[in-house]
């Protein structure tokens, strides 16, 4: 396959993480893996036979994540599907992931979804950060450690609702 | 293969053993912990240490050949793990989990500054990694060494109780295996700024360091204490009894 079946379109780095757009967390199912920095290059080449090889690189958010091998999983059967033959999947560890590589998109995402985004003000949780639900900044720390690696537990002081914030990383 | 990739693999396969075997302590505590918040801090922390765990045996895989990760956490005899003996403690009560946690923590948050620079770029970049998480673990376990210092007759005691258990598990992390002393690492360096923090810390937590211990070694080669057995009889259960089983 070396054009997009609706656009018409070559198919190109861009071309391919637009369809890596479609697969979301499958913790934070609202954030695709883009918007969370996990991809992080995606290689193209021809072989001899004029199909392309693609290398899709990705990186753990934390080094125990055990979405790491679903993700995988799912990029490859996603590409698979689309009829691209040689497929692989490499993960890297250097540079180290960060939530600075999240988008804004993926930011307000979250936020909509409930999940306060990260905030370069609460480097380290403490009490304040802005409610997703109320926006009230009356807000306290339950636990630095939350659901899953990335979070951490807060509730909110005024509307009372407890709620997750995505720490820096 | 020359002397010093095996000392690069046997170096990799302790970091390995050690953040293996104190994850699999910390998941002791999987639905245990005090109260649920902290229960859920433990097992985060579990989850970090396997995931550190699982990016040093894939590495030491790659270098020997021939094998993988569940081999070597799951094959591997007693005597073949070169964990620190300290992570292999029992859970004890809170205090006894919180102060090995924290002796850690503090132990590899200083080792890791040093190999996030090591010449081999792969051990550089699993450290660097795993730095942004030990953050975490150090900041929680050392507010906790100080909550329960500081808190009740009771807790102080207990952390005192904790201190006299442990203490005598710490000495090993400074002296170097055979497998080490090339490692990049300046042990020295690392115990001063090791004891430096710690005393900080059982300053403001009302606790002591202990005096003329007699510190007791072994886990780096293999001489493990009593409890190293029952954990691996748990621990590899599964890949021994359905050998090749994944993940």
């Amino acid at each position: 396959m070396n054009y997009d079946h609706t656009t018409g379109t070559a198919i190109n780095e861009g071309v391919i993480m637009g369809y890596l757009e479609e697969i979301c967390d499958p913790e934070i199912p609202v954030l695709s893996i883009v918007d969370l920095g996990i991809v992080r290059a995606i290689h193209l080449k021809k072989d001899i036979a004029g199909d392309i090889e693609i290398e899709v690189v990705i990186t753990s958010t934390y080094t125990g994540c055990p979405a790491m091998d679903m993700i995988a999983t799912e990029i490859r059967v996603m590409l698979a599907t689309l009829g691209f033959k040689k497929i692989t999947v490499t993960q890297s560890l250097s540079p180290a992931w960060t939530t600075d590589w999240m988008t804004e998109s993926g930011k307000q995402k979250l936020n909509a979804y409930g999940i306060a985004p990260p905030d370069k003000r609460f480097s380290i949780p403490e009490d304040g950060v802005a409610c997703p639900q109320c926006n009230s900044l009356h807000t306290k720390l339950l636990s630095e450690f939350g659901s899953t690696a990335c979070k951490a537990l807060y509730q909110c002081g005024d509307c009372k609702e407890p709620f997750d914030y995505f720490k820096c990383h | 293969m020359a002397t010093s990739s095996h000392h690069l693999i046997d170096f990799i396969l302790s970091q390995a053993d050690t953040t293996l075997i104190l994850s699999h302590r910390n998941s002791e505590w999987c639905g245990h912990g005090p109260i649920l918040e902290q229960d859920i801090a433990i097992t985060n922390i579990a989850l970090d240490l396997i995931g550190q765990s699982r990016n040093f045996y894939q590495y030491a895989a790659s270098l020997m050949g021939n094998t993988d990760e569940d081999q070597l956490s799951g094959m591997r005899p007693e005597r073949e793990f070169k964990n620190l003996l300290l992570v292999e403690q029992p859970n004890g009560d809170w205090g006894q989990t919180i102060l090995r946690q924290y002796l850690f923590s503090q132990f590899q948050y200083l080792l890791f500054e040093q190999l996030q620079l090591h010449k081999d770029e792969q051990l550089a970049a699993i450290t660097a990694k795993a730095l942004k998480e030990i953050k975490y673990h150090l900041r929680w376990s050392s507010e906790w060494v100080i909550r329960l210092g500081d808190g009740t007759q009771e807790s102080n005691l207990r952390m005192k109780n904790a201190i006299e258990a442990l203490w005598r598990y710490t000495g090993e992390m400074f002296m170097p295996a055979e497998y080490e002393k090339e490692a990049g690492v300046d042990w020295l360096l690392l115990k001063d700024a090791w004891t430096k923090k710690v005393q900080a810390v059982f300053d403001e937590a009302f606790l002591q360091i202990p005096n003329n211990t007699f510190m007791q070694s072994g886990g780096k080669t293999g001489v493990h204490t009593e409890y190293m057995g029952y954990i691996l009889t748990e621990l590899q259960y599964m890949q021994r009894a359905y050998p090749n089983c994944e993940w």
